[in-house]
């Protein structure tokens, strides 16, 4: 299969280094303390935040004097268009798992102790590079929660078709069976908090891949940043007003 | 710009499934053309102002046009390049290779994601008309965004889509109306002819089809088929021509798990070989009748050329007919079903090469010459064309593609395509050969080349700190091979141990160290499956800095290797056996005269010597035990040249002289395959690629029992071990007598070929000629695809490499076999047509006298074999047609073919006086004449 023609197109007209087009917004759940919907095409993830508020239960404390950060990822019924079960599937779970030490890493956690941040992250559609998607929203409704971080936690995914790095893989590419490797970093703080790779790569291909998946997360962190001081200008207009 | 595109699609399951794609609409696509202001010129390939854009089915059926150099200038849209892959890849290729050909004017525009000219599927409009009005949505585009600069035109067959164009203002036209506006009349030649749906009102007239006659049946409808196939009374299979009788095809049917025998044209009814074809089965009582009427109504025309003696069962002609002849009994032989092709489900149509029937020239020049082509394919039906240009063709050797087939005429209507050279021309017959045996002789594209490691190349520190690598650079290894043999895939090492045993190592060139699944480089290794020798031309299999320097055994150089290393007892008993990557440094690279001169040198004791000739002792107690099990040491002649390195014309030839050194280097290396077979499936029962030699049947031994029966040989064929016996045994009062039985008896046995071990059961893993129950082929990886994909399994039954996805998808394994078995015989086939070649021209200026064995003997004479060249023919006692005309008949117990008055006879496996000459019946089609002296 030809992911990427001769004139260098993708089958959905993208270039190589290309990311999809991103839509963001915060406060679309007015019940939590953060919330936010982050679009990479037609990967759509909406994330919630609760919290920091009092510890429930207390055996999830490992650190006494550090917040507990919780999180809970699922996946609409409805958005693969595929019909399936399994809510606690092991994907989910694994995926829970990974997001949460994610942000778990950039979350001033030391600031608030006996404390715990509920992080709920449900995909409404689903066309690859949900993982990033997932993140990314949870680093904006983390922001829009008003918890202080170290950074915005965001990232990216890349991947190697037809011997060609490719940028934020969709469905259709992420399928192909080739190398997938999402990368998150703390783009200030110029450092990687997630790395995962479901396939082998050699070593010279896997650093392109990595570069090019580090350059999208620092586009992202750019949107990102764009959109909650658009957000915060909006505040500010609000109160005035 | 993004739009979203909604489809429905089915999913696996069945069900339908809406799917929403998204489509990045660009402004970064550029016109391609020089001559444009507003673009990004540097991408930019049109340099003429006369553009034209072709629709799909131009591409499709007029690519051989499209391929020459008058064409140019052209816009290929991606609409049209997406419509051209899913209809047939091998257009595609072809179209894609001339976009990429800086020499030549076609270029790619995107319109499926140019802002402009991106259009959206409406209600109920179809995919064609989709497509038809992408097509003239980018065409106007053109003609606007270029404007007065440039005139764009565009070419399409399509009546109703050209009738839209002119409608919406644009130019378009015919591709008969623009081939005729070059002002090139030869170019018309190579527009395929219209196929019967296409021909209109006018063309209609001169075909008259109420007025032909009907010479075969219909094909029934697609949905008839299905049905058919369905309710089994139609049987699907590919069609194989036999190679020796054109008139006469097999298909394997899996619904009735046997060949379905097709006798006649009428009855393969159009179909080529290769076609998939739907087959209806005659009532029984035909399937006897319709054999000897076939062969009644049509000439069947013998074979007659003087060739190579054949190698085995597949490269002799079947002599299906002759049990029958014998026993007179219509019910001895075994029935077998025969049927009609009543549809063809895929064509396998491709061009063939060949030449145009000899014909006078038509009165006045210039015209259309309806002319007959002859392909070199015997089982390629000749094929008719239109040319403006006969006279320059008649003397050529000319590639044609065939276009369609209807019931009104004897033979399928084609087109010319292009000229290889002049008929009998080296360069000219020695493409012809690798173009009839489909063998890819083009240069590696980039994307191939882009694979391979920067040059120059040596050993990295990585590779030798490599833990699974083990350093055996200290080692003597050496190779033994042909003199000049630059592909240097195997090298040996033999160590004597402080426990008088010896460590014996081949070491084979790490080949996957640079051929990675998946990648270019691998794809066209395994589409070419091997490298092809031909006598003064190798065509790679490996792009050269692999094949002769990276991967090659070369003296005096580091080189990776994958060995295999044993300790084995002065008595050549394997103790152990173990599996390495490795890196090694050749110390020499001997040619066999050279290796054998130092053993038999009694004055050279060098360690390198004292190597070989503990190898070679070694190797001679292996091929003892060998043989001892049963495997045939069967003879088959090898022919060699010598070639004049001035006009490269063959100044000498003779049979190839097989060394101890040869044998001492074949028995190493059957080893290693032997131990690599087991390793490999052991540790992946299923999905193992071996090589197994099936047991001939007596059936057909049956040429070889005749004929020693005739001069009172009995031979014992229960086991491959009898046969051996008897064929030791067989001793006569010339030297030659042994040779000769084992000639004959090697040409009954059918090829080795590869197979996936999971396709079959294990006894029938077993190795006939090598009598052993397990084989493959681990030892040339430079020049054997099969060798490259058992490297990976060795590899991963280590556990160095995980084992590629491809050895997961059984269905994809077999075809991976299939592609081998058919691309190793193709290039045999070729390497015995360029020797062939060779033979004809060394002869035409030598006529000679020889001596020669008959080995069958015919109704009208006897075909003789002749050792010193290797090659066989036919001698004709009586003229060609004649039949034996009374002044000869055939003792057929005996073999022997007996004057009436009985003063003279000539019996099978007789020695006689021939004279060998090059004649030319017709002009331009020299052949090589065997007289009786
Ligand atoms: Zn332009």
């Amino acid at each position: 299969m030809e992911y990427v023609n001769p004139e260098g197109l993708r089958l959905d007209g993208r270039r190589f280094n290309e990311m999809r087009q991103i839509v963001a917004e915060v406060g679309v759940v007015s019940k939590a303390d953060g919330s936010a919907v982050f679009e990479m095409g037609n990967t759509k993830v909406i994330a919630a935040v609760y919290g920091p508020r009092e510890i429930q239960n207390k055996s999830q404390q490992k650190k006494n004097d550090h917040a507990v950060v919780l999180c809970e990822y699922s996946m609409a019924q409805f958005s693969t268009g595929d019909r399936r079960r399994q809510k606690f599937d092991r994907r989910s779970t694994e995926l829970s798992l990974v997001i949460r030490q994610t942000m778990e890493a950039c979350i001033l956690t030391e600031l608030m102790p006996h404390s715990q941040i509920d992080i709920f992250l449900q995909v409404l559609q689903a066309d690859g590079g949900t993982r990033s998607a997932c993140i990314n929203a949870a680093t904006l409704a983390l922001a829009d929660a008003g918890i202080p971080m170290r950074d915005l936690a965001v990232s990216c995914s890349a991947g190697y078709l037809n011997s060609t790095p490719l940028l934020d893989l969709n469905y259709v590419e992420d399928s192909a069976g080739g190398a997938d490797v999402t990368v998150g970093i703390l783009p200030k703080l110029d450092k990687v908090s997630l790395l995962q790779m479901d396939a082998k790569l050699p070593m010279e291909t896997f650093e392109t891949v990595f570069a090019l998946a580090s350059e999208g997360c620092k586009a992202i962190a750019e949107r990102i940043r764009e959109v909650l001081q658009e957000n915060t200008k909006q505040l500010e207009y609000r109160r005035a007003a | 710009m993004l739009q979203s595109k909604v489809f429905n699609k089915k999913t696996r399951g069945g069900r339908i499934q809406k799917q929403v794609r998204e489509v990045y609409l660009r402004d970064d696509i550029y016109c391609g053309a020089f001559s444009c202001k507003s673009c990004d010129s540097s991408a930019a390939r049109l340099s003429s102002s006369k553009i034209i854009v072709v629709d799909t089915n131009v591409v499709l059926h007029q690519i051989d046009l499209l391929e020459n150099k008058a064409i140019d200038t052209v816009v290929v849209l991606s609409v049209v390049l997406d419509e051209v892959k899913n209809r047939n890849r091998s257009v595609y290729n072809r179209i894609r290779l001339l976009c990429s050909n800086p020499a030549r004017q076609f270029y790619v525009f995107s319109n499926h994601v140019h802002k402009d000219t991106y259009v959206q599927a409406m209600e109920k409009e179809s995919a064609n008309d989709h497509n038809d009005r992408a097509i003239r949505v980018a065409t106007l585009w053109y003609q606007k965004h270029l404007g007065d600069t440039s005139q764009v035109l565009l070419v399409t067959n399509d009546r109703e889509n050209k009738r839209k164009a002119t409608e919406e203002g644009i130019s378009a036209e015919t591709i008969e109306a623009y081939v005729k506006s070059l002002g090139q009349p030869e170019l018309l030649d190579l527009l395929a002819q219209p196929t019967n749906e296409d021909i209109t009102m006018e063309d209609a007239d001169d075909s008259r089809p109420s007025k032909r006659k009907l010479i075969y049946q219909e094909h029934k409808p697609m949905s008839e088929i299905t049905a058919g196939l369905h309710r089994g009374i139609y049987h699907q299979g590919k069609l194989r021509v036999n190679r020796f009788n054109p008139y006469e095809a097999y298909v394997g049917s899996e619904s009735i798990g046997e060949e379905i025998i097709i006798y006649g044209r009428s009855n393969m009814n159009r179909a080529f070989d290769g076609d998939i074809v739907a087959v209806e089965l005659l009532p029984r009582d035909q399937w006897q009748d319709e054999k000897a009427l076939s062969i009644a109504e049509e000439d069947d025309e013998e074979d007659d050329t003087v060739h190579l003696a054949p190698d085995n069962v597949d490269d002799a002609p079947r002599t299906s007919n002759l049990s029958h002849e014998t026993s007179g009994d219509k019910n001895a032989a075994p029935v077998r079903p025969s049927g009609r092709v009543v549809g063809v489900i895929r064509r396998n149509w491709h061009s063939y090469c060949g030449s145009l029937e000899p014909m006078s020239l038509p009165a006045g020049s210039g015209g259309t010459a309806h002319a007959l082509f002859v392909s070199k394919d015997r089982r390629i039906p000749k094929i008719r064309i239109n040319t403006r240009q006969l006279q320059n063709l008649l003397d050529m050797r000319i590639v044609v593609a065939v276009d369609s087939w209807d019931r009104q005429s004897r033979y399928p209507s084609g087109h010319y395509v292009r000229p290889i050279g002049k008929i009998g021309d080296k360069e000219t017959e020695t493409e012809v050969v690798l173009i009839e045996n489909d063998v890819d002789y083009s240069p590696f594209s980039s994307q191939v080349l882009a694979c391979l490691p920067p040059l120059p190349w040596s050993v990295s520190s990585e590779d030798v700190s490599n833990p699974v690598r083990q350093d055996l650079r200290h080692l003597l290894v050496f190779s033994v091979d042909p003199p000049g043999c630059k592909d240097i895939d195997d090298a040996l090492h033999c160590t004597s141990l402080p426990n008088g045993n010896f460590e014996l190592g081949v070491h084979i060139a790490d080949v996957t160290n640079f051929v990675h699944p998946g990648t270019p480089l691998d794809d066209e290794a395994s589409k070419r499956g091997t490298s092809v020798y031909l006598v003064e031309r190798r065509i790679d299999m490996l792009p050269k800095p692999l094949t002769e320097d990276i991967c090659s055994l070369r003296a005096d150089v580091e080189r990776l290797a994958f060995s295999v290393i044993w300790e084995m007892s002065p008595d050549a008993e394997i103790i152990s056996t173990r599996f390495t990557k490795s890196i090694i440094k050749s110390s020499a690279a001997l040619s066999y005269i050279e290796a054998q001169a130092r053993m038999d040198d009694s004055r050279l004791t060098d360690s390198l010597t004292t190597d070989l000739r503990n190898m070679n002792t070694l190797a001679k107690i292996m091929r003892q035990r060998r043989i001892d099990r049963g495997a045939l040491t069967l003879a088959s002649a090898e022919v060699k040249f010598d070639i004049d390195p001035e006009n490269h014309d063959p100044l000498n030839i003779g049979m190839y002289q097989i060394l101890e050194a040869n044998q001492m280097v074949e028995e190493f290396m059957l080893a290693a395959n032997v131990s690599v077979a087991g390793q490999i499936l052991k540790l992946f029962p299923s999905c193992s690629l071996l090589r197994r030699h099936p047991t001939p049947t007596r059936e057909m031994l049956e040429p070889l029992l005749r004929t020693a029966a005739a001069i009172g040989l009995t031979l014992d064929v229960s086991s491959s071990k009898a046969l051996a016996d008897s064929l030791d045994r067989a001793v006569g009062e010339d030297p030659y007598f042994n040779k000769l039985i084992r000639i004959l008896a090697t040409r009954c046995m059918t090829q080795a070929v590869y197979f996936c071990s999971g396709d079959l059961s294990p006894p029938e893993y077993h190795h006939y000629g090598l009598a052993a129950p397990l084989y493959t082929h681990f030892t040339s990886p430079i020049r054997r695809y099969a060798d490259v994909f058992v490297h990976r399994l060795l590899a991963a039954s280590l556990g160095i490499y995980k084992l590629p996805t491809v050895f997961q998808d059984r269905p994809q394994l077999t075809s991976v076999a299939d592609n081998l078995n058919y691309r190793h015989r193709n290039a045999q086939m070729a390497g015995r047509a360029s020797v062939e070649l060779y033979v004809l021209i060394y002869f035409r200026t030598r006529p000679t006298d020889e001596e020669a064995r008959v080995v069958k003997i015919r109704s009208n004479g006897f075909i003789v074999f002749v050792p010193k060249y290797g090659i066989e023919g036919p001698v004709y006692l009586t003229g060609k047609g004649e039949k034996g005309a009374g002044d000869w008949y055939v003792d057929e117990e005996k073999q022997k073919i007996v004057k009436m008055d009985g003063s003279l006879s000539y019996s099978v496996l007789q020695t006689v006086k021939i004279h060998m000459e090059v004649v030319e019946p017709q002009p331009n089609r020299p052949k090589l004449q065997l007289t009786l002296l």
